[in-house]
This record gives structure tokens, sequence and C-alpha cells, in this order.
């Protein structure tokens, strides 16, 4: 029981890092590779704020009587990667806007007979 | 205060209990305007009671003014999030089940 | 009882994710992600991080979404079936997750005061950055003093993002007599809401920004909030009249002003006879130059964010034609 608590956390980001993977590679429209993307992404983060959390321990701002502070390292290098994460989705999301507007559809399968025509 | 305790812990219950009635009947209830109904009761009720379930349970400092302040932008945004969600789907032309059975009873006739 | 929330939240989170492969509607799948990352900022206060909890809620449910349903009103809402079956995936994903897992169980235990991951570093950080720097967010201390530069890269990487989406979209300023009406004219109930929310939200927006240093915030989440204030009136009110609020020429012109503002508070920093954004030397006293140091480039980052992502926001619903979503 206790090894299962240990490493529970792991485990489920795992799961999510496996799905969002999977809705990249087997999704049809681009939208939503876009948001299998942005699920792994997300599950990404979880696993570094998990690793720096310290049990007993507070959110790391200074106050008074507390002496256990979690990790604030990691908080930090999320931080910067919550807002690439998000600078690099609206670019992506700009691009499909591009691919709709000249092939005339956002579908993977309908692409390959499209190009031959530009 | 043993008795403080005591209503905190039914209020949240309460709230508790109307989210939970708001989830099934988001699941159970027939048609989209009925549904809206219900999903727009975890916005009032169940936010009133959870949020005073928790001011019961601070004592009378800046966290009650951060609670009370919580609970009026709830109070304004969350009702008028469900009321523009309704007025959209009637503005695109959905109707009511009675109003489906009336068309289909003209039809027919 | 925390790591009962733990386990509940978590469990949602993958039957959130889970579900998302099997939807075919778009919109739907687009909703489940800002769920998605609601959910995951919950965790994330869970776990004690707030500052990361507070720009997940406020990027990822709030901007994400807004430019994911902005895509898809120009793309259209439903995914079609795809002529390859999904065993490959399915095998190529179970290989992968299998040896991830194998993989995590040589890591530390969860939450352990004695994992490798909490020494020699993080003490040093923890102890010595109220005496060195004096604010009692050790967040905000690390990300724009000591860890300066990477900030710096952060917010040029944001206003790359802006030329790369203004450069493939372009903001379209159509002329006055085939402007679109907006879509919400009859909605009186949104318009004084809109009225009432709006103040308010720029209001806390400024205060994020400002009580970073004492609590959680700081630049990022602030420029993000602000952004989402007028987000909301261009929705509201319509895009003509929000272009007559804030136009685009001065949004172009608050992007560079904030990267310019970080860059120079390096070079005279430099020009003081230190090292490129060493804050010791921007006042007599090292603690009041931090705090100076702090101050100003969270502005600049705050500026850059809120006029890059209303920027964005202005390029993709400046290509909707004004149809419904079909």
């Amino acid at each position: 029981m206790n090894f299962i608590l240990d490493y529970y956390n792991y485990w489920i980001v795992v799961f999510l890092m496996m799905t969002g993977f999977y809705i990249v590679i087997s999704a049809n429209n681009l939208v939503k590779k876009i948001v299998g993307l942005n699920v792994f992404q997300t599950s990404v983060f979880m696993l570094y704020i998990s690793m720096g959390k310290v049990t007993g321990g507070t959110a790391p701002i200074v106050a008074e009587g507390v002496t256990q502070y979690s990790n604030p390292l990691p908080h930090v290098l999320i931080l910067t990667a919550i807002v690439v994460g998000v600078a690099t989705t609206a670019v992506g999301l700009a691009l499909i806007v591009r691919i709709k507007r000249a092939y005339g559809t956002v579908e993977e399968n309908e692409f390959d007979n499209k190009d031959d025509a530009i | 205060m043993f008795v403080l305790d005591i209503i905190s812990s039914i209020l949240l219950i309460a709230g508790v209990f109307f989210g939970l009635s708001g989830a099934v009947g988001l699941f159970k209830f027939p048609d989209f305007f009925t549904r809206v109904h219900a999903a727009s009761i975890t916005d009032s009720i169940a936010a009133i009671l959870i949020i005073g379930g928790l001011l019961l349970q601070t004592s009378f400092d800046l966290n009650t003014a951060k609670l009370l302040f919580i609970l009026a932008f709830l109070m304004i945004t969350s009702p008028t999030a469900s009321h523009a969600l309704a007025k959209s789907a009637r503005h695109g032309g959905l109707l009511t089940m009675a109003e489906v059975k009336e068309k289909q009873q003209e039809q027919t006739h | 009882m925390a790591e009962l929330i733990d386990l509940v939240l978590l469990a949602m989170l993958a039957l959130t994710a889970l579900r998302i492969i099997f939807l075919k509607d778009l919109f739907a799948i687009v909703m489940l992600f800002g769920i998605y990352s609601f959910l995951s900022a919950l965790i994330f206060v869970n776990l004690d991080a707030v500052d990361v909890a507070f720009t997940e809620a406020s990027v990822g449910a709030g901007i994400s979404t807004v430019l994911m349903l902005g895509t898809l009103a120009l793309t259209g809402r439903k995914e079609k079936k795809s002529s390859h079956t999904s065993i490959l995936p399915l095998i190529v994903v179970c290989v992968t997750g299998a040896a991830l897992i194998y993989g995590t169980l040589d890591m530390p235990p969860f939450g352990h005061p004695d994992n490798p991951i909490h020494q020699h570093v993080a003490p040093r950080y923890i102890e010595e950055s109220p005496k060195e720097v004096g604010l009692p967010n050790m967040v905000t201390s690390v990300l724009a003093s000591y860890r300066g530069f990477d900030t710096f890269g952060e917010t040029v990487v944001v206003f790359a993002a802006a030329i790369g989406v203004l450069s493939l979209l372009g903001i379209r300023r159509r002329k006055d007599k085939d402007t679109p009406e907006s879509g919400l004219e009859a909605h009186h109930v949104l318009h004084v809401v809109a009225k009432v929310i709006i103040p308010l939200v720029i209001l806390f927006a400024l205060y994020v920004q400002f009580h970073g240093d004492f609590g959680p915030g700081g630049g990022f989440q602030a420029g993000v909030i602000g952004a989402a204030a007028f987000i909301l009136y261009a929705l509201v009110f319509g895009l003509p009249k929000s272009f007559a609020v804030v136009s685009p020429k001065i949004l172009q012109l608050m992007a560079s002003f904030g990267v310019l503002l970080y860059a120079s508070v390096g070079l005279y920093s430099m020009f003081k006879g230190g090292n490129f954004l060493d804050y010791n030397k921007l006042a007599a006293d090292p603690l009041a130059g931090q705090h100076y140091g702090i101050i100003i480039i969270e502005l600049g980052v705050g500026i850059t964010v809120f006029a890059v992502m209303l920027s964005i926001f202005y390029a993709f619903d400046s290509q909707a034609e004004r149809s419904n979503i079909q």
C-alpha cells in the first residue's frame, strides 16, 4: 500500500503522457493533435511539480513559524515552460489556419492528393 | 466552537449535495434547456452554501473578506454565463421539447 | 487527507484525458481541455505550487482555450473518420508507457524530504534568498533575480510568438462600410455585467503584477489576466470597438517596449560597473537595488505578455467570417 502511494503520482503522469501521445499520433484532425500536445505538456509539468513536493511542507513563501518549504526550483522551471508552451500553441494554431486556407482542409488523410494541385 | 463546526459541516454537506444533484441532472435530463437549469444550480445555491460553510471556519480576519469577495464574483459571473448559454441557444434556433412536439403534430396534420 | 485529495483529482484528470481520445466533436474536445487545465491547476495548489497553479489556470484554461475556439471558428467543428486503423499507435503507446513505468520504479518515493532533489541547491536558495534578495516569495526571487537570464529568454520567446502569428495571419482591418456587426448585440445582460466586471479584472491584474513579491503572482499572470479583460470586451462589444479602445499599433509598441525595458535594466547595471542583469549595482544598497531591478523587469514582462496575448487574439478574431460554427 505504501509502495502504491509512493509512486501513484508518477504512474498517473505516465498514463496522461501516453494519452496525449496517442492523441498526437493517431488523431486525424490537426486541431485535435494540438490539444493532445497540450495534454502531454501539462502532464510533464505535473511530473516536475510532484518531484518538488515535500510532505509536511508549505508553499515556498517566507512566513512566520514555517520550518519546511517545498522546493521552489521546479516551480520556476515550470512557470517558464507553461508560457513557452502557450507561445508555441499560438503559432501552431496560426499555422493550422493558413493550412486550411491553402489546402481547404485540416484532416490529415485529405492532404495527399491536394499537394499536386498546389 | 463546537456549534460553529457543526453548522459549517451541515452547510458544506448541503452544498455538496446540491452540486452532486446538478451533475446528475446534467446526465439525466432530456432536453438542452433543462440541462442548463440543472447545471446552473451549481452556480448559485451550491456556491453560496459551500462558501458559507467555509466562512464559518475562519476567524474574522482577511480570509473572511477574501471569501466574501469570491462569493460576490461567483454570484455575478456564473448565472450570467448560464444565461448567455441559454440565450445563444435560443437565438440559434434551438426549440424546447414542447415546441418540437407541436411542430411534429403540425407536420402530420 | 491531502493524499486523498491528490488521488481523487488525479483520477478525474485521467478520466478527462481518456474521454478526449474518443470524442469526434472538436468543440467538446476543447471544452474538455479547459476542464483538464483547471483540474491540473487544482492539483498544483495541492502540491504547494501556488504560482504555477495561478499561471496554469490563467494561461491554460484562459488563453489556450480561447485561441483554440478561435481556430475552430475558422476550420470547422467535426473531425472526420480516419482512414487508417489505430493498432500501430496503440502498440507504440503501450510499449513506451511500459518502459516509462519501469523507469519510474527507480525514482525516489514521492514527498520524502531527503530526496536527492532537495539537497545542495534548493536549501541554499531557501536560506540565502531572504538575505540576498529580501523578498518573501522565493519563486519570484529565483525567477527574476537568480535566473533572470532565463526569464529574459522567455520574454523574448513570447515576443517571437507574436511576430510569428502576426506574420502568418496579420490583423485585418475592414473598411467601415462592410464592418460585420457583433453577434452579441441582443445580449443586454452580458453588456451590463461585462461593464461591471472588466474594471475589476484590470484592477486585479495590476494587483497581481505589483504584489508578486509578497504572494503568488508576477508579470506573466498579470499580463494574461489583463489581456483576458480586454478579450472579454472584444467578445461582448465587437472587434471594431475594441480596435478603437486598444489599437494594434499601440500593442506592437507595447510589446517591443517591454522587452527593451528588460534589456535596458541589464545594460544599465553594466553601465554601473556590474555584470548584465546584476541588480546589486542599481542602487547604493544591494537589497534596494534588487527590489528596483525586480519591480522594473516584472513590469517589462507584464507589459510584453499583455500586448502579445491581445495581439494574438486580435489576429485570430479578425480572420473569422461572421458565420455560425458548423
